[in-house]
């Protein structure tokens, strides 16, 4: 049973390495020969199962690329199939905590709640897919897209409200329901000076002015104009989506040249009704998402 | 002139039995490490309600690693990859002064081989016997004692399969399920795959898996220098090897013959006959089957067994043991020379050895440290930088944090929230800012925080670019603390 190979004595048919008693295969390149070291005949039975396994493979599994897609296999597994699949258990698996939250009151669902964490998890992905086009994907918005991480709120900062607002939207043609106000364009009712002075007044209220004086002639326009939506104190007006103007949160911008803009030519900014496009429960999730945002609001009284 | 064949059939090894020194070693290593694969997973350890009592678990549903008192989270892997590295230069410790000593004695595929042929030699009998039955044409006799053998393996494997699951989930819980066919698929297959490859492995491939599978025997030779203790044969004493009648037994041969002219001879002389008398002892206990006289080679896993096997056959001729031996290199020119051989600690002890042995202690000895300061609690925060900071109705900065919380202690805990800065900061939680800033953690489990930091529109830090600070999370029963720097994005005008 033993190898014996450093005997080097010539054996008949076969050549023998002198050096190495090593067998060759008889191959020779300039005087070279190759050395035989034979591999394990097992080695080479699992190259065969390989071969079988392959073969079995691209008829049990999609595998050969045929003029239009590929040969389908006779399991009829596919990644998209699996994908697909893969979506299904997961949606039986939520299945109650979705039927949950359906049924939910939204202002009573409290931040640690498993249907409130659910609610958050499922409305962040539905915001990123369907409001951060315009709300941008940290929800901070941006110019004339209102910012939903702040404590600032045109239409209303409890879960209800903002549900409402996204069911409907806002001054869109499709939703009868739609949060409507439009603001005038103040460019065919006052003179430029006029809404020179009313824009000096605006910025007093959260800032200090050098012109006093033009300050308290805008104040007078405020009143006779503005007030009416806006409040006589310009703290706004949620019924009408009519923004506070004291604050430090300028949704057009709060400098001379925007205010002039906003003033003169008004603005009409649109949300769509996102009732119209998304489930009940998207809906109620994006709702407590982006209520959880940081500047939620407690329900009124 | 044809091309032979370029695949060789195996050859099959009929081990013979052997007792000694290094075969009882093999016996205790073999029921010991076989003793903690099978026994660990029903190793019990109280962690209290609602934890697993399981000593070794990897709960890898769970993503926990318990074993005894400790128990790793994820975060925590470097504990796990600090042993492998540990696992790597004791290997590379134990190769360099001991040569193959893992392959030899330790190796699963080496100890798995080993209890397959001892229950080979019950079943079916000693070496010769062994030959005999390969030999014979196929009888019941044979077709009886091939399905005995046969089935004990497959049990041993089974048995072997079915432990690795154990430390994957509760083993009790686990075993009750497979017996009722209630178990999960990925168990089942798991058992059927590690069975297979250990049947087949243990009972038929064997040394074919260190041959030509094994990748560590090739890397190993990069760790091997002329000072490493192997296995060895002293060709010097044993040369020219053969039977028949030798100088005084009583006297050691120490004489070098002159192999060349021995063998140029033809008829050795009976004065120039060397100690081997060529009973192939060592060849016919060798799993491998190799003649270690041939010198080192590939495939010796050093097993020893030759050298109990030999040391056995010199008792019995009366001549001193050690014709076969663990040697370093470095011996040969001294003992041909007539020199007794170095003390082995003078072998073991190189520079080499003594750096593995400071690397292999220094990284014990870091892991043992960190085990002890590691914190009951934990957090880390992770700023949202989307956007940078929030300017709220009143003017003031507000920015935000998700706080992970990990109480890694066996009870609910109360974490107080708080945090240090050079300027004034309000910290909120989320949804309420009426809220006390103390998060509940349920035992074992982390937790994350949104938490709000706002600087008012007057403070320093509402302006500045970033200011700063350093969250503090404190157990509201043990007083345990931790904290992380991070910092404070402001409004640049």
């Amino acid at each position: 049973m033993t190898k014996n190979v450093t005997e080097n004595k010539p054996v008949k048919g076969k050549n023998i390495d002198e050096t190495t008693g090593v067998e060759t295969t008889g191959h020779s390149w300039d005087g070279i020969t190759e050395l035989n070291n034979p591999l394990p005949r097992w080695w080479l039975w699992t190259l065969y199962a390989c071969i079988v396994w392959a073969v079995g493979y691209t008829i049990f599994y999609p595998a050969w690329p045929m003029i239009s897609g590929a040969t389908s296999g006779t399991l009829g597994w596919s990644t998209r199939g699996a994908v697909a699949q893969d979506i299904a258990d997961h949606e039986a698996k939520n299945a109650q905590l979705v039927a949950d939250l359906v049924a939910a009151d939204l202002p009573t669902l409290a931040p640690g709640d498993p249907l409130h964490r659910y609610a958050v998890a499922r409305g962040g992905a539905v915001f990123r897919a369907n409001c951060s086009q315009c709300h941008g994907s940290g929800a901070a918005g941006a110019l004339g897209y209102p910012n939903l991480l702040d404590d600032d709120w045109l239409w209303g900062g409890d879960v209800a409200s903002i549900a409402m607002t996204i069911d409907h939207g806002i001054r869109n043609d499709t939703d009868p329901d739609a949060r409507w106000s439009q603001m005038p364009a103040f460019g065919d009712i006052l003179s430029k000076p006029e809404i020179a002075s009313l824009v000096t007044y605006v910025i007093s209220l959260s800032a200090t002015v050098e012109d006093r004086a033009q300050a308290a002639e805008g104040a007078v326009l405020f009143s006779e104009n503005c007030a009416a939506c806006h409040s006589d104190d310009a703290t706004g007006n949620r019924d009408m989506g009519a923004p506070n103007l004291t604050d430090a949160i300028w949704l057009y911008g709060g400098d001379t040249a925007s205010l002039t803009q906003t003033i003169t030519q008004a603005r009409f900014g649109v949300m769509p009704a996102w009732g119209q496009r998304l489930s009940d429960v998207d809906v109620d999730a994006v709702a407590v998402y982006v209520h959880s945002l940081g500047g939620g609001e407690q329900a009124p009284e | 002139m044809s091309t032979p064949s370029l695949y060789a059939p195996r050859e099959p090894i009929f081990p013979r039995r052997v007792s000694g020194t290094f075969r009882r070693l093999k016996w205790w290593i073999l029921a010991l490490t076989l003793g903690i694969y099978y026994i660990t997973p029903w190793l019990r350890w109280d962690r209290g309600p609602g934890m697993p009592d399981q000593a070794v678990l990897v709960d890898l549903a769970n993503r926990r690693f318990y074993f005894f008192w400790i128990e790793i989270w994820p975060h925590e892997f470097y504990f796990v990859a600090g042993l492998l590295i540990m696992a790597g230069l004791g290997l590379f410790l134990f190769t360099s002064a001991l040569g193959r000593v893992w392959c030899g004695y330790t190796c699963p595929q080496t100890v798995w081989t080993d209890l397959f042929i001892l229950v080979e030699r019950w079943i079916e009998g000693d070496r010769n016997a062994r030959v005999r039955l390969h030999n014979a044409k196929w009888s019941a006799h044979k077709a009886w004692l091939r399905s005995v053998k046969w089935t004990v393996w497959l049990a041993i494997a089974l048995a072997t399969g079915g432990a690795w699951v154990f430390y994957f989930t509760d083993a009790p819980a686990l075993l009750g399920n497979l017996l009722n066919g209630t178990a999960h698929p990925a168990a089942y297959i798991t058992i059927a795959i590690l069975t297979a490859t250990t049947f087949v492995f243990g009972g038929f491939m064997r040394e074919q898996v260190c041959i030509y599978m094994c990748p560590w025997p090739r890397i190993q030779s990069a760790m091997m220098d002329p000072d490493t203790l192997t296995v060895a044969y002293r060709d010097w004493r044993g040369e020219p090897r053969g039977k028949g009648k030798r100088t005084d037994p009583n006297v050691p041969n120490t004489h070098v013959p002159d192999l060349a002219q021995a063998l140029h001879a033809g008829t050795d002389p009976v004065a120039t006959k060397g100690d081997c008398i060529d009973c192939m002892a060592c060849v016919n206990v060798c799993p491998m089957g190799i003649d270690i006289r041939d010198g080192q080679q590939m495939e010796c896993i050093t097993c020893a067994l030759c050298i109990d096997a030999c040391d056995d056959v010199m008792d019995r001729i009366g001549k001193p043991r050690g014709l076969i031996d663990y040697m370093a290199l470095t011996d040969e020119p001294r003992e041909r020379a007539g020199l007794p051989p170095r003390p082995i600690w003078q072998h073991i002890l190189r520079p080499r050895t003594i750096i593995y042995t400071l690397l292999w202690s220094a990284i014990g000895v870091g892991l043992v440290y960190a085990l002890f300061i590691r914190s009951p609690i934990e957090l880390t925060v992770s700023p949202v930088r989307n956007p940078t900071y929030v300017v709220q109705s009143d003017g003031a900065i507000r920015n935000i944090y998700d706080v992970r919380l990990r109480n890694k202690s066996l009870s609910e805990a109360e974490f107080r929230l708080s945090l240090t800065a050079d300027t004034v900061l309000r910290i909120d939680l989320e949804g309420n800012a009426d809220r006390d800033v103390i998060v509940t953690v349920p035992a074992d489990t982390s937790l994350t925080q949104r938490v709000y930091v706002t600087a008012r529109a007057s403070d320093p830090a509402a302006t500045a670019h970033d200011t700063a600070l350093r969250f503090w999370v404190e157990d509201a029963s043990t007083g345990d603390r931790a904290s992380q720097a991070t910092t404070f994005n402001g409004r640049v005008q």
